[in-house]
């Protein structure tokens, strides 16, 4: 597999969910998601890029376009340095929210995708990596 | 501040929603649309989403929200022109939006709500 492009932008403030999507829905594009997926991933990024402003204050958005023999994906990392999660499973459940929300942002996430990985460490931030092929 | 406009139609308020939209302006337009049913007594609220290619949990929630809100205040809300992709991500993601109509567009949204208002004024019929 290799990585075509790799930007990196900040999840800092609400208006930054916008640019996160602007840029989500150009690179989408431009690899020839049809209309389903990018509705996915950019669902997808905006939920993920939501929690990490509301559970961490904010952290970064690693966005890469890849490739491999038979297709292209798209890949988006969101990185904190929050609280982490301490029951990463109750955090996945359909529903389970602290913050009054839907809390369909991870288990709806992993639901769009096609690849989804969380890593996190109570006290030491969280990253939520997901990815959609061609 | 920017605002999404809302067009005022003898007894309906027509909203579009045309450009990805920040969080705090979907806070905006819930206020604005309490002001402005309560200004013009209007009482439908059609909200045109087909420009949309994302609603996410957050949009969907302040859309459910809108929607009671305006039934509180004796008016009845139509969400209109859902694209597919945006029905199908919903749906798969899991978000339910049992508090709000939906149509595929304007004039049948404007038709539900006219069947709404007739059927409420039907109920009433007795003491008529």
């Amino acid at each position: 597999m290799r990585v075509l492009s790799s930007e990196i932008l900040p999840v800092r403030q609400e208006s930054d969910l916008v640019s996160v999507r602007q840029l989500v829905r150009e690179r989408a594009k431009g690899l020839g998601f049809g209309i389903l997926d990018l509705t996915k991933v950019l669902t997808s990024a905006s939920e993920l890029g939501r929690n990490t402003l509301l559970h961490a204050g904010g952290g970064t958005m690693l966005l890469e376009t890849l490739e491999d023999e038979m297709r292209r994906g798209l890949r988006m990392s969101f990185e904190d340095q929050g609280p982490g999660i301490e029951d990463v499973s109750l955090a996945m459940t359909d529903g389970y929210t602290t913050n009054g929300g839907m809390g369909l942002g991870l288990s709806g996430s992993k639901r769009l995708m096609h690849e989804f990985e969380i890593s996190t460490r109570v006290g030491g931030g969280t990253r939520v990596t997901v990815t959609q092929w061609t | 501040m920017e605002r999404i406009p809302i067009l005022s139609m003898g007894e309906f308020l027509l909203v579009t929603i045309q450009v990805d939209m920040h969080d705090r302006l979907a806070t905006v337009l819930k206020d604005d649309l309490a002001n402005r049913i309560s200004e013009t007594g209007a009482r439908g609220v059609l909200i045109d989403i087909s420009g949309l290619d994302v609603v996410d949990s957050f949009l969907a929630r302040m859309l459910g929200s809108i929607a009671q809100m305006a039934r509180v205040m004796d008016a009845e809300t139509a969400l209109v022109g859902m694209q597919p992709s945006v029905a199908i991500t919903l749906v798969e993601m899991g978000v339910v939006m049992s508090r709000v109509r939906t149509a595929l567009n304007m004039e049948k949204g404007m038709a539900l709500i006219r069947l709404r208002m007739a059927e409420e004024g039907t109920d009433e019929g007795p003491e008529q």
